[in-house]
């Protein structure tokens, strides 16, 4: 330390900051003006959450089916191969829903690296040019991950709207409104939440990498590509 | 404005790159002094050394052996912190390539290192537009650098180089990417700045009209200075080039 205090002595209030209300707006100005990168990354997100969604309100409709007892309902519900589950038992989802499940959000969260590890790329010179200004490695940092979070969040919604929206409607047309009768809405809803909550935070996976090579960057380097 | 410090002190900065096996020398041993307000023009061609003179001098590249001072410290000793705040606060950089956000305006791009700085946003916001009065856009506060002309973007850059009232305003190539005229608009900006702001001027050029306003040149060679003119000895060599 007695080296850092000789420095500091010569350099009056030494602080360089960016606050978080101000990391929001840029960030949001630079999703804005890509628009159409980001809608690129936002959609296999979409994509990606609104299958989940699907499945998960799915799974809840048709255990509320099968509790409902409806004789019906749940002969049709055999018919389309649905296994009846033991009694007080509640409808799980099947190893290979879960298994395409989980491949889907793997390729997703690829999808995000590569658009993401893209989008740094091509924003070399203004990561740098911001280095050059006085930022420090964690406001790049921030900044991606502002913007990831956003994304993540604004396209989960939408996903599990959507997922949710067509599985409720595709069981409205094959049952009719016995389907919902002994539904829990209430799981539905948290369902959706935790699917959100997902969408966020495979977003923000997805950029981790990509945010962490943009903010160790020198800015000599950023200058220097593409030029 | 007479001010004997010495703002920069580089003394004897070696810098060497690795390129796969072989090392390659690229300082050889530099040792400068400049003072502050001093307007200072780094010459040489390219592959002299002259740009990595440059990024030493910025901060942007430490030396492999020799150290360089600014306003008396020394950068090298510098850590992660202290280096943003150097760039933030005592440095003002403009690019050949201008280095203009994208995705910001034109005032925004100017109020960055301010946002950096810890000001206040209309305290920000007022001196942004009052640097742009300085350089001539005060109507295309909020234009977006696509819908600036290239001598525009660049004097956006230097109103933003100007933001934390820096000591050392380093040019690396400010007009090369400009057309004469444009060039010769912000060659006279500059000059403008560093005579009524006393700010210190270094860049480094190609560009002979550079030399006509530099108090000093500083021709790099080889790694080495090889010369260091002042502005009196200049005119003649100046003259002679004319002549040729």
């Amino acid at each position: 330390m007695p080296q850092h205090t000789k420095s500091i002595a010569n350099l009056p209030q030494k602080q360089v900051v960016l606050p978080f209300v101000k990391s929001v707006e840029i960030a949001v100005k630079s999703i804005k003006t890509r628009f159409f990168r980001s809608l690129v990354t936002t959609l296999s997100l979409i994509l990606a959450i609104s299958f989940y969604s699907y499945i998960k309100t799915n799974s809840h409709i048709i255990t509320g089916l099968f509790a409902s007892g409806d004789k019906p309902a749940i002969e049709k519900l055999s018919n389309q191969g649905f296994d009846i589950p033991e009694k007080g038992k509640a409808h799980t989802t099947t190893p290979k829903e879960r298994w395409i499940l989980f491949l889907s959000l793997l390729v997703c969260v690829v999808g995000i690296v590569n658009t993401q590890l893209m989008a740094v790329a091509d924003r070399f010179r203004e990561i740098g040019t911001m280095k050059c200004l006085g930022a420090l490695d964690r406001f790049i940092l921030r900044l991606f991950l502002i913007e990831a979070a956003l994304q993540g969040f604004i396209g989960s919604i939408i996903g599990a709207l959507a997922g949710s929206g067509i599985a409720i409607l595709g069981s409205l047309i094959k049952f009719g409104t016995i389907a919902f009768k002994f539904a829990d809405f209430n799981i539905i809803l948290m369902s959706m939440v935790l699917a959100v909550f997902l969408g966020c935070s495979l977003s923000i996976i997805g950029v981790l990498y990509p945010a962490f090579l943009a903010a160790r960057m020198q800015p000599i380097e950023a200058m220097r590509g593409r030029d | 404005m007479e001010n004997t410090n010495n703002i920069v002190r580089v003394f004897q900065v070696l810098k060497d790159f690795t390129m796969g096996k072989s090392i390659v020398k690229v300082l050889k041993g530099i040792d400068l002094e400049i003072k502050a307000g001093e307007y200072v023009s780094i010459m040489g061609p390219s592959g002299s050394g002259k740009t990595t003179l440059f990024n030493m001098i910025g901060g942007l590249d430490k030396p492999s052996s020799g150290s360089v001072f600014i306003d008396e410290i020394d950068i090298s000793q510098l850590d992660a912190y202290e280096l943003a705040w150097l760039r933030c606060r005592k440095i003002g950089y403009i690019f050949q390539t201008f280095n203009i956000i994208q995705v910001m305006t034109a005032l925004e791009n100017v109020t960055l290192p301010m946002v950096f700085a810890g000001v206040s946003d209309d305290e920000a916001r007022e001196r942004g537009m009052e640097l742009l009065d300085l350089v001539g856009l005060k109507k295309r506060f909020q234009h977006k650098p696509f819908e600036l002309s290239g001598g525009q973007q660049q004097r956006v850059a230097v109103a933003r180089a100007l933001a934390n009232n820096p000591a050392i305003i380093l040019a690396d190539e400010p007009t090369g990417n400009l057309d004469l005229s444009t060039g010769d608009e912000i060659i006279k900006l500059l000059k403008m700045l560093s005579r009524e702001k006393g700010v210190t001027i270094i860049s480094a050029t190609h560009d002979l009209k550079m030399l006509n306003v530099s108090d000093r040149v500083i021709w790099i060679s080889d790694g080495k200075i090889e010369k260091i003119e002042n502005r009196d000895e200049l005119s003649i060599s100046l003259g002679q080039i004319e002549d040729k």
